[in-house]
């Protein structure tokens, strides 16, 4: 084995997003455990400070350039990486197992006929070996698994492997103009959904559900969430309901979220919530019904009404903030 | 035009999952398989499709005898005809997808319809590999579809908003939740799918490049403390959340 590692690094509107931060650190610490190289690869028009990336240990990046790739294209980006991986002999691909990456990582495994492992929450390497261990079954069961392919694709699911402290390196930027992309399939709008932070990406959520009893009381939730700086989300009966939008919704067939804190309010933890929600690092649970499965994953949980225990957290936080 | 629509037989999300002896499977007694959630809405959008622009619809189904039970479910929505691509064994995502693309290609499907994702392996994965395969455009987790002409326009669910995607056909598409509402199967749909031929074929012996080493249950997470009963108690939880947990 080569050993020589790509990581991909994924902008949006110029910007790097966090999740290719952890995928170059866990990318340049595999490097030093298999005794091989790492380089980082970045498609967009202007991208800002993509040096940083030195800083997570990955000392070259390359940056593919043109106008036409501000925004993804799925055609463009896999055609680029794949010609740049032949031509360079990578042999194992990190991606963040964002929605680009999800949408990106098999093409790219498809075009160079790599084994994939997508959404990998662990990764273990000795010298002959990369086990990456991802969840199946909805969280229900995790499956260690192997690439035994000579080229590998891993795309690491956001938010569970930690990026470190960045240090003051700055990786070496080679620009390259791209003529002429692929544009058969791409993007032509992006359609924000009102600047609001997004479940997916947030490291703390609190969430609602039937027990807020209709639309017009979440403007609890959102309050909680603004003073915590959280994203809202919802389970799946209140965005059946209409209350919600689909976006919002948190579970096996909403998303799926890793945050620091999650705090459920008034969702009785139906075993596709927890699904969605149950590798959060701390679970708070405020629900009137002592037997409410969400209690059984809760750290911290109060049985009560939320109307008088939420307006009570909102006061409480104030206080300490101010 | 001729459509295509892969569909995957699956546990009820609200299955419990034991692993099985062998370590690497789940251990099958007492769960109920059924359409993949996801599937339905790729299914609904097949028929749409048809419906729109005419042709002919076909349901692929990689797997064992059971999955027929998921294609008779595609021919009751009103799917025209099935195939059950015969494999008893493990198949990693890209082997699915080889045969898959081997057969979309025999049936001289155009636009091809996937779900976003199997709730099985939750990999989200086998639209764009099949689509890569195939040489064909793709869009993945599409909450809506318009076909005008050979020009596709889908919005696609992004972090924080939704991307407008365009291209052209032949394509595949994979379905999120929002892309429609999966019609039910009405009682003569039933009764028809019943006389329906599944047509059986066996694919190409599988190249596995993912193999599975072991498959175990995530460690549990312990109940915590219940902290009180009202909002007497929301000091203290506020206090944990900051000074034990150092959260907020
Ligand atoms: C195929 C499939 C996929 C699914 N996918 C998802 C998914 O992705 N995400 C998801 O969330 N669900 C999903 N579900 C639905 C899931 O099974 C549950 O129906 C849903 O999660 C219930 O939502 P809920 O907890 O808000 O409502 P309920 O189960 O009705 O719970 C409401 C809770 O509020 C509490 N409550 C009521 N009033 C108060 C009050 N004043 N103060 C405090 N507590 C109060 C009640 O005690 C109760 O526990 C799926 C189901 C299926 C079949
Ligand atoms: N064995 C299979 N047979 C037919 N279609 C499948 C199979 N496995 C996956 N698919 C399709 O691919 C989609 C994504 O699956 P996956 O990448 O496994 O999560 C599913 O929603 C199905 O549409």
């Amino acid at each position: 084995m080569a050993n020589k590692i790509l990581v991909f690094i994924e902008q949006r509107n110029g910007l790097i997003k966090k999740p290719s931060f952890e995928a170059a650190k866990t990318a340049a610490d595999l490097a030093v455990k298999l005794s091989g190289t790492v380089e980082a690869v970045a498609i967009g028009n202007e991208i800002e400070e993509l040096e940083k990336v030195g800083s997570y240990g990955v000392a070259k990046v390359t940056h593919f350039k043109n106008s036409d790739l501000a925004n993804y294209s799925p055609s463009a980006y896999a055609e680029i990486i794949t010609k740049f991986v032949n031509e360079n002999g990578f042999d194992i691909l990190f991606f963040g197992a964002t929605s680009m990456g999800k949408d990106l990582a098999p093409r790219v495994s498809a075009k160079l006929d790599a084994g994939l492992a997508i959404d990998c929450v662990a990764l273990n390497a000795d010298s002959n070996d990369i086990i990456a261990t991802r969840p199946v079954f909805a969280g229900k069961a995790l499956v260690d698994v192997k690439i035994t392919s000579p080229k590998k694709v891993f795309a690491l699911r956001p938010n569970v492997f930690n990026p470190g402290v960045p240090s003051d390196a700055k990786a070496d930027l080679t620009v390259v103009n791209v003529d002429d992309p692929n544009l058969n399939v791409r993007v032509t709008e992006i359609k924000k959904a009102e600047g609001k932070l997004d479940v997916a990406e947030a490291d703390i959520i609190v969430s609602g559900g039937r027990g807020m009893k209709g639309p017009e009381h979440f403007h609890l939730v959102e309050e909680l969430s603004q003073i915590l700086g959280a994203a809202t989300g919802a389970s799946r009966a209140v965005v059946d309901a209409g209350w919600r939008p689909h976006g919002e919704q948190v579970g096996q067939t909403g998303k799926t979220v890793s945050p620091t804190l999650y705090i459920a309010l008034g969702i009785s933890g139906a075993i596709q919530h927890l699904a969605g929600m149950r590798s959060s690092k701390y679970i708070v649970a405020v629900n009137k019904d002592k037997d409410a499965p969400i209690f059984q994953i809760a750290d911290y949980g109060i049985v009560g009404d939320l109307f008088e225990v939420v307006p009570a957290m909102i006061e409480e936080i104030k206080k300490i903030k101010s | 035009m001729k459509i295509a629509v892969c569909v995957s037989h699956v546990p009820d999300t609200a299955a419990k999952i034991n692993i099985g002896s062998d370590g690497i499977s789940i251990d099958p007694a007492g769960v109920t398989y059924v359409v993949n959630p996801y599937d339905e809405f790729a299914i609904e959008e097949a028929l749409k499709s048809k419906e729109k622009f005419g042709g002919e619809t076909v349901a692929i189904s990689l797997g064992g005898d059971a999955n027929k039970e998921t294609l008779r479910k595609a021919l009751a929505m009103g799917i025209d005809n099935a195939v059950l691509l015969k494999e008893s064994g493990y198949r990693d995502s890209l082997s699915v997808s080889k045969a898959l693309a081997e057969e979309i290609n025999a049936q001289g499907a155009e636009l091809v319809f996937f779900g976003k994702q199997s709730v099985d392996f939750d990999n989200s994965v086998v639209g764009q590999l099949t689509a890569e395969l195939l040489g064909y455009n793709c869009i993945s987790v599409a909450v809506s579809f318009t076909l005008d002409g050979n020009k596709i326009i889908c919005e696609r669910e992004i972090e924080g908003g939704k991307e407008v995607v365009e291209t052209n056909l032949p394509a595949v598409i994979t379905a999120q939740k929002g892309l429609n509402e999966p019609r039910y199967a009405s009682l003569k749909g039933i009764m028809a799918a019943k006389k329906k031929e599944i047509i059986e074929k066996v694919p190409a012996a599988a190249t596995n490049y993912v193999e599975v080493i072991s498959m175990k249950k995530p460690a549990s997470k312990q109940a915590g403390k219940i902290i009180g009963t009202d909002s007497s108690a929301v000091p203290e939880l506020i206090r944990l959340l900051r000074e034990e947990a150092k959260v907020i």
